[in-house]
């Protein structure tokens, strides 16, 4: 573990007020020390191993020795700030490029074409994980290295601020006067009764505070540090319920047209993705169906077209024998079951369309999802009839339609291009094929396409390809007797839904609050130290002195410290004969007061010392309250 | 198209509600008033700073040079009242700056001291004031106006923006802290961001963009707006700074910097100063910038089912966030205090700025704006 200042005093704290001060300020030495417990940073020696002994016993002893040392070298030098500051630099860095290139974790189309487009950066970047950024090895390895770092410094942290909880304010230092803050006059009390007085009224504003030799030592605003250590726990406990999240999450898509449902079960879903260390058992057992899809769109101005509802009414059920419950699930509100959330992500149109042999039999009548190409709701699709279909020669066969769907078709213009998003001139574009839809092949097929390798399209009579626009109602006749196409008076509507479990969000959300809370304690609440010193002088009047310390400067601090030395003046006033002035002790480099009025610091330096520039009061604090 | 990013670009409430013309021409009539009055606000400060006083300047050049002179003398002091009303009864407390710092006192501000710079420089407030509240009178019209809040995109977040950043900085004003000096390079940021805001930006106000009816996209969107007034004030204290600390290294090192430097800078606080400044205010805003991320993953997890999904927005939020927690971090390092830290200071807003203009222009996402 990497040594803390507790027990090395000669380890002043380096970021401590007085760290780079000059050798006259060494004897602040101790009461300046552990304001903070933010690790130290420690030189480089050039070797741990000592004095090697000749022999194989002394090599290996050396070696030993200085592995050690080069581990526990390296282990400070991790968990030092100097380090995390550069890793916390790392990181922000290499977040950079995932937000620049495609990921393929949020946009695998856009991966691809980048890779098409480049094709001498693409297989680099694809090497260099830049296509998924944030799951790539060497991402992983800057935030593993910076939690390790993290939990490295944390721990020491918190043993020394328990110890410095359990022990007491440092003693106060020699000279009190070379402290950022320090007042002094003197007074007919006895030292003893003034250390008493200063003892309560330090008490009484919370300071901790006990009385170590001629001084009373005082300390206040531990929650700086609590909080700051707070703020650093959250953060590991929100990473690991951010690891927690990604392993055991899934991820399913789901498209269900108006009147059909869905059980949560893997075998249902469209699409599934999940954690490593998911199980299918951690579905949670639910179903519902889809009874009614409602979208509306602007009708007039700039934005026609854009839509103003979707909603999505379901009734529900959980487990096996739930009771049925209806519900609407919105864009914004997902419906939540257990753990898992069901979103509404996507919707289009499913026309019902009737297939019909040469006979008149119906061998296909279906709602048919279209896939949406653009926002006005163009979409694609394909009709499938598998099985059932004899051709005019009695011979089983199969058909396929690949069919264009527009809500609003725009007459007269020739573009299959919807105008309008909502269903107010719906026209279905057909053409079909005839033979082997391919689906048996093994290989996987889009719902939404046909595989028109071993597939013949049918022409009409003069040799050209057949097709049609069809209205609601309107039937296409297929050639030679071999059946028709309907598009029926019926337009279902369906929606996507993405049913998405992530364990681990309550941590999440409780670690980020905490974060929150500790940070504000840390960066709003000022740690510092108070020192009342009442020593007899040499002509018998006790002489109070009293400084303040911070862990930075801060105008607050001088201001504390003159209501508490009104607080102890009131009851150890000063001496009549001295009138309340500056009594500095009698040292070489004594502090002279300056001679003008202290309200107006900016008036030319050359009324004070020849050597003082004149400090007013600090100007605007936003963090300290 | 997905559900999504259909209601990303446009809206699925009701907000849309019909666009109140006279309202809008009412903001826009506003909003160009505010820049007229900015612009003579800007005047004023010039004024300011121009016939303000020069006869009290060097003050730095003789505090430096005569701490060289006597290096183990004891630093400044400066006595305070400690306040409360038994002035006369109390002790008085010394104050000492820290060993090893430079001990230059601040400068007396734009007006260096003069009573007509300082007239000048009341004045500026004074209109500062006036455009502010025009200013905010033109933002709310056009929230009526598209009854949403005024942040559909980016004309609106343009004029939101600097109007709160103007209000940080009177509010520091009314809360009597020394930031006067930050009068003149604030107003001119404020004209800038106006002036794009209005030709490249404007958008008219029935352009209905992605006002997602969420309150946490109302909490997410006000609070990084306030957090990026304030890292921007902070920004500009961090850029004084630089200049300031490299005018006084130069001085301590026996430099003689060129006339219109030395007016510039002797004015302005000590650079120590200065820094604290920035420190204090980009420390203040950081817990809420952390908390505007939390808010807005708490609404991406409604919206679109993941609180974090890497999308560019998100990252350079989060870029932002690890940015400043560097510059933080720094300060307390270490061998890290003072350039360097501002230096990570001025990249952590530059993050910031790119997060807003960079992104939505040039990379996209499911945040970006439809109308730009
Ligand atoms: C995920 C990475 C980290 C983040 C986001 C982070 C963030 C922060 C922030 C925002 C502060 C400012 C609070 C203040 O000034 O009091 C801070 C302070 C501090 N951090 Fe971290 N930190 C991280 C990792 C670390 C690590 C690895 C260490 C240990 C080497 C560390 C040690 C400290 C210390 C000692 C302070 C207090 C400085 C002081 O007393 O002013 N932090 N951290």
């Amino acid at each position: 573990m990497s040594k803390t200042t507790a027990d090395s005093p000669a380890e002043t704290p380096a970021d401590s007020p007085r760290a780079d001060s000059s050798a006259d300020d060494q004897d602040l030495g101790a009461a300046g020390s552990q304001l903070s417990t933010a690790p130290v940073e420690t030189a480089m020696p050039g070797s741990f191993g000592g004095n090697r002994r000749p022999g194989l016993t002394g090599w290996l002893a050396w070696t030993g020795r200085e592995a050690l040392g080069w581990a526990r070298w390296f282990w400070r030098q991790l968990t030092s700030m100097r380090v995390a500051l550069m890793l916390l630099f790392l990181l922000s860095l290499g977040a950079v490029p995932g937000s620049l290139i495609p990921q393929s974790g949020t946009d695998a189309l856009k991966v691809s074409e980048f890779q098409d487009a480049h094709k001498t950066l693409g297989p680099i970047y694809q090497k260099l994980g830049l296509f998924h950024v944030y799951g790539s090895a060497w991402f992983g390895a800057i935030y593993v290295l910076l939690f390790v770092s993290l939990i490295g410094c944390i721990i020491p942290r918190t043993w020394q601020f328990v110890g410095q909880l359990r022990g007491r304010p440092p003693g106060a230092p020699k000279r009190l006067n070379r402290l950022p803050a320090y007042a002094t006059w003197r007074t007919a009390a006895e030292p003893e009764q003034v250390r008493e007085v200063a003892l309560a009224a330090l008490k009484k504003r919370r300071f901790r505070a006990h009385i170590a030799g001629d001084a009373v030592a005082a300390e206040k605003g531990y929650l700086r540090e609590t909080g700051n250590l707070l703020f650093h726990l959250a953060l590991i406990v929100m990473l690991i319920a951010f690891a927690w999240g990604q392993l055991f999450k899934s991820e399913g898509d789901k498209l269900i047209v108006e009147g059909d449902g869905f059980s949560n079960t893997l075998t249902q879903y469209d699409d599934f993705k999940s954690g490593n260390l998911f199980s299918d058992d951690d579905l949670v057992p639910f179903s519902f169906n889809l009874k009614n899809f409602i979208g509306t769109y602007e009708r007039t101005g700039p934005n026609r077209g854009t839509p103003s509802t979707f909603q999505a009414d379901i009734s529900y059920s959980i487990g096996a024998y739930g009771k049925s419950e209806k519900h609407t699930i919105k864009v914004n509100e997902p419906l939540e079951i257990g753990d898992s959330k069901v979103y509404l992500v996507s919707h289009g149109y499913a026309p019902v369309v009737t297939v019909r042999d040469g006979k008149g039999n119906v061998v296909f009548h279906q709602a048919v999802p279209m896939l949406p190409i653009d926002s006005n709701v163009t979409s694609q699709g394909a009709i499938k009839v598998l099985d059932g279909y004899k051709n005019a020669q009695g011979v089983a066969e199969q058909l396929g339609f690949a069919a264009l769907f527009v809500p609003t078709y725009a007459k007269g213009s020739g573009t299959m291009f919807s105008q309008y998003p909502g269903l107010d001139y719906p026209v279905l574009n057909v053409t079909g094929y005839h033979g082997d839809l391919g689906v048996n092949s093994g290989i996987p097929q889009n719902v939404y396409q046909l595989e028109t390798k071993n597939l013949k399209q049918f022409k009409d009579s003069k040799g050209k390809i057949l097709k049609a626009q069809l209205l609601p109602g309107e039937t296409m006749k297929l050639p030679n007797g071999a059946g028709s196409i309907t598009f029926d008076k019926q337009i279902k509507e369906w929606a996507g839904f993405q049913v998405v479990q992530q364990p681990g969000t309550t941590w999440a959300l409780a670690g980020a609050l905490t974060a929150i809370l500790g940070l504000a304690g840390s960066l709003f609440i000022q740690r510092r130290r108070v020192w009342v010193r009442a020593t007899r002088g040499a002509d018998g009047v006790t002489v109070v002195e009293m400084a303040g310390l911070g862990r930075s400067e801060s105008a607050k601090l001088p201001e504390e410290l003159g209501d508490l030395a009104a607080l102890v003046h009131d009851r150890a006033p000063t001496k009549p004969a001295d009138g309340p002035k500056i009594d500095a002790p009698k040292t070489a480099d004594a502090p002279k007061p300056p001679a003008d009025d202290p309200n107006t610091p900016n008036s030319d330096a050359d009324t004070h010392d020849s050597d003082s520039g004149v400090e007013p009061p600090v100007p605007a604090e936003g963090a300290e309250k | 198209m997905t559900l999504a990013a259909a209601t990303d670009i446009a809206s699925v409430t009701n907000l849309a509600a019909a666009t109140n013309e006279h309202l809008a021409n009412l903001s826009n009539t506003l909003i160009y008033s505010s820049m007229a009055v900015y612009t003579l606000a800007f005047f004023a400060y010039i004024a300011e700073w121009t016939f303000g006083s020069r006869s009290k300047i060097g003050r730095t050049a003789a505090a430096l040079t005569g701490a060289e002179a006597k290096k183990a003398a004891a630093p400044a002091v400066t006595v305070q009242n400690a306040g409360g009303t038994a002035v006369l009864e109390r002790p008085k407390v010394v104050v000492r700056a820290a060993s090893g710092s430079r001990d230059v006192p601040d400068g007396p501000g734009a007006h260096g001291g003069d009573e007509q710079g300082d007239l000048y420089g009341r004045i500026a407030v004074s209109l500062t004031v006036l455009a502010f509240l025009i200013e905010l009178s033109g933002v709310i019209a056009r929230a009526a106006s598209v009854e949403r809040a005024p942040w559909g995109n980016m004309y609106e977040f343009n004029i939101t923006f600097s109007t709160v950043a103007v209000g940080v900085y009177l509010t520091l004003l009314l809360l009597k802290k020394n930031v006067r000096w930050l009068g003149l390079f604030l107003v001119t940021t404020v004209l800038l961001d106006l002036g794009i805001a209005v030709t490249v930006l404007y958008t008219a106000s029935d352009q209905l963009v992605p006002a997602l009816h969420s309150y946490w996209l109302y909490i997410h969107v006000s609070t990084a707006i306030i957090c990026g007034a304030v890292f921007y004030v902070g920004a500009v204290g961090t850029l004084l700074y630089l200049f300031k600390d490299s005018y006084e290294s130069k001085l301590a090192n026996g430099g003689k910097p060129g006339a219109f430097s030395t007016s510039v800078m002797e004015r302005l606080p000590a650079s120590a100063n200065l820094d604290k400044f920035s420190y204090r205010v980009n420390a203040a805003v950081f817990p809420l910038w952390t908390f505007t991320i939390i808010a807005g993953s708490i609404w991406a997890e409604s919206a679109w089912g993941r609180y974090w999904g890497w999308d560019p927005k998100e990252t350079w939020a989060f870029i932002t966030w690890v940015a400043y927690a560097c510059y933080l971090h720094a300060r307390a390092t270490a061998g890290w205090k003072g350039r360097k830290a501002a230096y990570l200071a001025l990249i952590a807003f530059g993050c910031w700025i790119f997060n807003y203009y960079g992104v939505n222009i040039f990379v996209g996402g499911k945040h970006s704006y439809a109308g730009v």
